[in-house]
């Protein structure tokens, strides 16, 4: 399957015509917001006003995506969520409490629904093609890439539009602090890997994909395979699957030259990856991504733009990492709290 | 009338968010809907709820929404009509 | 390459009945589950009549396993997905590929509704343990945990079209062999959410609903859960299972209306290419349908948009045809898995079920919906069709075998 064109709305600036990483946006607060571009010049005004900012980062991206990879329409939309449109959903939910289930506006609750990035996207490009949403936490986004993946293989599509978007508001990071799973921070996201301890950022983006499975020469690079595992048992269940992952593929991990993992800084959320890295990723290069993005459901989003800008260029930035290995094959790990692992394998044009 | 329609077109452009329109862009029997400013069905239910909140007025048949939001001048009407029935 | 799926096990539980066997009963002799409101705790109690399933989250919680402190939403999920793989008798199916593919349009946003009350003023307040399964994906895990699958959980929310999308993405995971067994369908309980946010809509009915009436006033509200057992051919003839399959399904389609986001075209658009998708995937030809299980909220957008889109696709043969909703209410993200069972059903069985309060044909329309229960041994093929905000249009056939 191959990246024909990739947009990524992140806390870095990554969205536009912009060097690739050369600096990185440094967080000192308690979460990483989105640097979000002018969205007149890409939605037409009389939509926006309705849109709050999850939907104008999700169409802005996906919109940017397509016209990049020159395509007015793709033959399908599939977008992975795992908390939908919380500011609408808030809203919609406090107004309902305040004033006592009266007098409450439309607007808020048709927006809230999970589907309408996918929807709004559709209704701006008039494709009444498959359209589909992921509403399942942490593997939302592979959720969306397994299906752009069948389509393709169906024969029912060409082109598939396929993002992964969440955002955090005041709300729902006041919520997710109380669960315990952003702490207090430590002095700046650069250092948020430095000395894993129990805190993480939180984060958002939003990032979307143009895919075929047909090359078009000026392709980015190639997801290879996908796979999700639910609540592994433990590390040697991780492992096997990550073998048994690479073995269908017909390479092993010494074909990999660099891993992608989704360390966030939290001690015990790392310590997966630290196992891994004494055993199955011994003496391989690793790239953290969360310490640019933050930790959110579907953050691996972010980390396949890294990977796929990263093959194309020949190398990762050097912000990121100053080793200089040829990148045929990037494979990328991550789990969100231990519930949704998911392996992308990419390689090379 | 002319204070309620200056306030009536100011509280539409907030309800709706129309960003870029100021009240003097908007003619008091300029058609709202349709080609005139361009608002929908979602905005006919949003102008209900405008004129509940802010006027006291209930419209509890939305088939009466067409007539009655058809401009500015003539919600106006409407609202007059609503809170002076006598006169 | 193209490679059948079979439907091995149904479950569900709705208004009108907690097991499959309930709901039929009540499919057959007409006794709606339309009523008052008498769980949800709503302002609008007195206002609008819901298809809420008859039990208390107590009951629902003794009849699940789940503690009451669970999203509503959760325990109707397990309910119908137990039954379903009761049903379905596959002994050995931990050791098969097996996945759970499960839909929800409000996830736990009944237990949210019950923290925000609390938290809005003071966000200290409010007990997390109501906020800590909000998400969709959430209630998916709590069930798939007890269910003890671990294969591939994966949930999808695509408003009212969200359960049919299930049951087509776990058939398409079998057909690519990624997958042997996938239970799928959807879930969805009432929240004051959405009992107000489709009341801003200004489609609800005061009344029992109407569907596909020429006087219907809107809709009525509904909740449960639904799930079919989907099984690859190899599993469906292999000693793994010891009953009658119930049927094959054979076609299916998503397409979108992109005309508005929650009205749809007065054409029927999505609608059309949906069945249409789901005809030519099947391989059969209009005149092949015996009966259609209509979305058929009872609104006066939905009932003309899908009435010309039928008029159209099935112009000289006409099938028979009904809206189960006026039996059930609109269950959003259940009602493609409560009426894919009752699809699946009517094709074993033969059986067509009656559009609930018909009294007045629509004008226009070239056809009307069934009034009463029979039995039609003669169906082969049935058409199911969910309609959702958003233009997501999803149609589904099941095939007598």
């Amino acid at each position: 399957m191959y990246i024909r064109a990739a947009s990524n709305i992140s806390p870095q600036n990554t969205f536009g015509n912009q060097p690739f990483l050369q600096e990185l946006v440094e967080y000192t607060g308690n979460k990483l917001t989105c640097i979000e571009p002018d969205y007149k010049s890409l939605i037409d005004p009389k939509l926006i006003r309705r849109m709050s900012r999850i939907i104008k980062m999700g169409v802005a991206t996906g919109m940017d995506c397509l016209q990049q990879a020159g395509i007015e329409a793709p033959d399908a939309i599939v977008t992975g969520t795992a908390y939908g449109c919380l500011e609408d959903t808030n809203t919609f939910l406090s107004k309902l409490v305040l004033q006592n289930e009266e007098a409450l506006a439309p607007t808020a609750f048709i927006q809230s629904t999970h589907n309408t990035i996918s929807a709004q996207i559709a209704l701006l490009l008039q494709c009444h093609r498959y359209n589909n949403t992921f509403v399942n936490g942490g593997a939302s986004f592979e959720n969306a890439l397994l299906d752009a993946m069948m389509l393709l293989n169906e024969g029912d599509a060409d082109t598939v539009l396929a993002g992964g978007i969440d955002e955090i508001t005041p709300t729902s990071h006041a919520i997710l602090s109380r669960m315990g799973l952003y702490h207090w921070p430590t002095t700046s996201n650069l250092n948020l890997l430095d000395n894993p301890e129990k805190e993480t950022m939180a984060g958002e983006g939003s990032a979307f994909f143009l895919l075929s499975n047909k090359a078009s020469g000026n392709d980015l690079a190639k997801i290879d395979a996908i796979s999700c595992f639910y609540k592994p048992v433990g590390l040697s269940e991780i492992e096997q699957r990550i073998n048994d992952f690479l073995s269908a593929q017909n390479i092993i991990i010494n074909d990999i030259d660099a891993i992608i993992n989704g360390k966030n800084g939290d001690v015990i959320n790392d310590r997966i990856y630290k196992q891994l890295e004494q055993s199955l990723f011994a003496n391989k290069q690793t790239i953290n991504y969360k310490h640019l993005c933050g930790e959110y459901p579907t953050s691996s989003a972010f980390a396949l733009w890294l990977a796929a800008n990263a093959i194309s260029n020949g190398s990762f930035p050097s912000a990121i990492s100053t080793t200089d290995t040829p990148l045929k094959r990037v494979l990328i790990y991550n789990h969100y709290q231990n519930i949704h692992h998911s392996l992308i394998l990419l390689s090379a044009c | 009338m002319d204070k309620l329609i200056a306030d009536l077109k100011e509280q539409i452009i907030e309800q709706l968010n129309l960003q870029d329109v100021k009240p003097e862009d908007i003619g008091d029997d300029q058609p709202l809907f349709g080609d005139g400013l361009g608002l929908d069905s979602i905005d006919a239910l949003e102008l209900i709820v405008l004129l509940q909140q802010k006027y006291k007025v209930k419209l509890s048949n939305a088939e009466n929404g067409p007539k009655i939001f058809r401009s500015v001048r003539t919600i106006a009407e409407f609202i007059e009509g609503y809170q002076n029935p006598n006169a | 390459m193209e490679q059948p799926v079979f439907i091995a096990g149904l479950g569900v539980i709705s208004a009108i009945g907690n097991t499959v066997a309930q709901n039929l009963l009540s499919l057959e002799s007409g006794e709606t589950g339309i009523a008052p409101i008498q769980y949800l705790d709503t302002e609008h109690r007195d206002e609008f009549p819901v298809g809420e399933v008859k039990s208390s989250n107590d009951e629902l919680a003794e009849l699940s396993g789940f503690k009451t402190v669970i999203s509503r939403t959760a325990m109707l999920s397990l309910i119908a997905a137990k039954e379903a793989l009761r049903d379905a008798g596959i002994e050995n199916y931990a050791n098969l590929r097996t996945g759970f593919i499960s839909a929800n349009t409000v996830g736990g946003m009944d237990k949210t509704e019950d923290f925000f009350r609390d938290f809005i003023n003071d966000n200290t307040k409010g007990r997390l343990r109501n906020a800590i399964n909000h998400e969709c994906g959430a209630v998916t895990n709590l069930v798939a945990d007890k269910l003890g699958i671990r294969n591939y959980v994966s949930t999808i929310s695509t408003a009212c079209s969200s359960s049919a999308n299930a049951i087509m993405y776990g058939t398409r995971l079998i057909k690519n062999n990624l997958l042997d067994v996938v239970i799928a369908g959807g879930t969805d309980a009432l929240t004051r959410f959405t009992l107000n946010g489709f009341n801003t809509l200004m489609i609800l009915d005061k009344q029992p609903c109407q569907p596909f009436d020429a006087n219907r006033r809107g809709l009525n509200l509904g909740e449960g859960a639904g799930y079919v057992v989907l099984v690859s051919e190899r599993v469906a003839y292999s000693c793994s299972i010891k009953k009658e399959i119930y049927c094959s399904l054979s076609g299916y389609c998503n397409a979108n209306d992109a005309y508005h986001q929650t009205a749809s075209s007065p054409e029927g658009t999505g609608s059309l290419m949906a069945m249409e998708g789901a005809l030519k995937r099947s391989g059969f030809q209009p005149a092949d349908i015996s009966y259609i299980n209509l979305h058929g909220t009872g609104t006066q957008n939905n009932d003309s948009s899908e009435g010309a889109a039928i008029s159209k696709l099935f112009a000289g043969h006409y099938p028979k045809m009904s809206s189960t909703k006026a039996f059930t209410g609109h269950t959003l993200g259940a009602s493609g898995g409560i009426e894919a069972v009752y699809s699946a059903l009517a094709v074993q069985k033969g059986m067509l079920y009656p559009n609930l309060r018909f009294e007045t044909p629509m004008e226009g329309l070239p056809f009307t919906p069934e009034t009463r229960f029979s039995k039609q041994p003669e169906i082969k093929h049935v058409l199911s069709n969910s309609f959702g905000f958003g233009g997501n249009c999803s149609s589904l056939i099941f095939s007598k075998l």
